[in-house]
């Protein structure tokens, strides 16, 4: 009684596991399948068009594509300095009193809902972007801010963690030499964590560019390329998120399928690249 | 001014400068805390949890019917999801180790952890609400579960593995057979680790919006069938901040206070196993 018992518990667990590998390759054949009626009707220009006009039967995913990538670089540019520098703080520079709860309340706003990072930056941040430079404030600019606050206490807080994963010893050595916290910081611990730190940038990245929420409130949703950063504009997810609903024709729901399977795929790579190039050796990201 | 002297100015600078973005950092973050209390707090009242969703306008008008929605969706799919997820970290932890098959299955819901959840959503749509027709509860359940089953996974798969395996050779010895080692030492062991991934799973799922905004969708009213849409507190919050009127704007910071106040307090709560573990 208690072989069967145990070979049935063994199996169950078994064949629920290999479900969730099964059920990531149905996510991509379920999306694959329903973008067959874009693909096939627009081919590889539906990457380069930038025409997105929903009453003409004409989809382009060029400006949602150059949105999701120009709103990410904008949020990784301003988010990476900030992100290391809260990290030298935490893990170099803080009083041990202050390591932890301004290391607490971090990983704490890092659980914060996305949906709220959005919603005060409707409310709080597009007022101040719209007296500064004019506009009415919802635009990508504001989009990348609100993302790069979205994104910092996550990357500060695994940044932190590569870095507190240079051994002591090799510091101490590095101070007993009379290095200064810079000196030990850019020759010591950042040499020995840069792995770890650029895994998390990188992850960090993989976030930024499907996060939906935070930036569906101040992006617009307009589907123009323009090099103007005040300018409302829109991204991937963004355009998911405001026509999924509103798509009346055969073809306009392939074609958001066919977004969120190109969404998809580049997030998987980056998140890839990320965890087996850069993490694989440090493992700070769990 | 000898080499010492520019390095400690250079040290100094930087320091400085590190101390700065710090700040501003974690300044943001509380200008973000601070605007939600004060709204949130500002917002709250009785009516809030007595009464339904009303047109703007109207006096009586409440969140009980995304407070229900919520519990219900984020409620089913921490019934589907904590399961399923035990089971499979139990498999890697317990009977896959380090096989190839196993090390794929963390490697691959590592990545789904950090997919784009908008594209469970869009994934969702296809598989059940096209399907049925309507938008509905248990489609917004779905994708949650889906959501929360690599958390899961994961974290029961590392809790188990920090159960040292003397436990269970000593088991073992006494011929207990393995489903029963496994269930009456590891996840004992491993019980405080397992509920933090819990704690943690549902923290997370319950602040998801984009997957819900196509498969649960919304309703102003209370409705507790799953099979019809249903309203949750995200998207309710969504709905009412974006409309142009006040007193839906002010509903909708009180749904974002009362689900930050939610999902912080599971937070802390996981943490606080943890730390009881730790301090055994």
């Amino acid at each position: 009684m208690g072989i069967i018992i145990d070979r049935v518990f063994a199996n169950l667990t078994k064949i629920i596991a290999v479900a969730v590998l099964l059920l990531v390759a149905w996510i991509f054949t379920v999306l694959l399948q329903h973008s067959m009626n874009s693909i096939e009707y627009f081919g590889f220009d539906f990457i380069t068009e930038s025409k997105w006009a929903p009453n003409l039967e004409k989809f382009g995913a060029l400006p949602a594509i150059y949105g999701s990538v120009l709103s990410t670089f904008l949020a990784m540019i301003l988010a990476v300095p900030l992100a290391i520098g809260v990290a030298i703080f935490l893990s170099e520079i803080a009083p041990a009193k202050l390591k932890s709860p301004v290391g607490v309340s971090i990983e704490l706003l890092a659980a914060i809902p996305s949906v709220i990072y959005g919603m005060w930056g409707l409310f709080y941040f597009v007022p101040i972007i719209r007296d500064a430079f004019g506009g009415i404030g919802i635009s990508m600019l504001t989009a990348g801010i609100v993302l790069s606050i979205m994104i910092l206490p996550f990357m500060a807080a695994v940044t932190r963690d590569a870095m507190n994963t240079t051994p002591d010893i090799l510091k101490e050595s590095a101070y007993a030499l009379g290095g200064t916290k810079w000196d030990v910081i850019k020759d010591i611990v950042i040499p020995y964590a840069k792995a770890g730190i650029i895994g998390s940038f990188i992850l960090a990245l993989g976030r930024a560019i499907g996060e939906t929420m935070a930036v569906t409130f101040v992006m617009g949703n307009v589907h123009k390329i323009s090099t103007d950063l005040l300018q409302p504009a829109t991204s991937i997810p963004v355009t998911l998120a405001n026509e999924f609903t509103e798509a009346d024709t055969d073809l306009y729901y392939s074609s958001l399928f066919e977004l969120s399977l190109i969404l998809l795929v580049i997030s998987f790579t980056i998140i890839s690249i990320a965890k087996f190039y850069f993490l694989r050796r440090t493992k700070v990201a769990s | 001014m000898t080499h010492t002297q520019k390095r400690i100015i250079i040290n100094n600078v930087v320091m400085v400068l590190s101390t700065l973005s710090a700040l501003v950092g974690i300044g943001f973050l509380f200008w973000i805390l601070g605007v939600l209390v004060m709204n949130g707090i500002d917002a709250l009242s009785w009516n809030i949890f007595t009464q339904e969703g009303a047109p703007p306008g109207y006096e009586d008008s409440g969140l009980k019917h995304a407070l229900i929605g919520q519990f219900m969706i984020v409620g089913v799919a921490t019934l589907f999801g904590v399961p399923l997820g035990i089971l499979a970290g139990t498999y890697l932890s317990e009977y896959g180790q380090k096989s190839k098959l196993a090390e794929t299955i963390r490697d691959i819901s590592d990545i789904m952890m950090s997919a784009p959840s908008i594209v469970i959503g869009a994934f969702v749509y296809a598989i059940v609400v096209a399907p049925m027709g309507h938008f509905s509860g248990w489609a917004g359940s779905v994708a949650l579960t889906i959501i929360m089953l690599p958390i899961i996974l994961r974290t029961t798969d590392d809790m188990l593995q920090l159960v040292p395996s003397t436990l269970r050779e000593a088991a073992f010895a006494l011929g207990a057979p393995k489903y029963k080692v496994i269930l009456q030492v590891v996840y004992r062991g491993a019980k405080a680790g397992i509920l933090t991934g819990i704690l943690l799973g549902v923290a997370r799922v319950a602040g998801e919006t984009a997957p819900l905004l196509f498969t649960s969708f919304n309703d102003n009213f209370l409705n507790t069938d799953m099979m019809e849409p249903m309203a949750s507190l995200t998207v309710t919050m969504y709905n009412y901040a974006t409309s142009p009127y006040e007193d839906w704007q002010k509903l909708g910071w009180a749904a974002a206070f009362i689900l930050s106040m939610f999902i912080l307090s599971l937070n802390i709560l996981g943490r606080l196993f943890i730390m009881k573990r730790k301090g055994k």
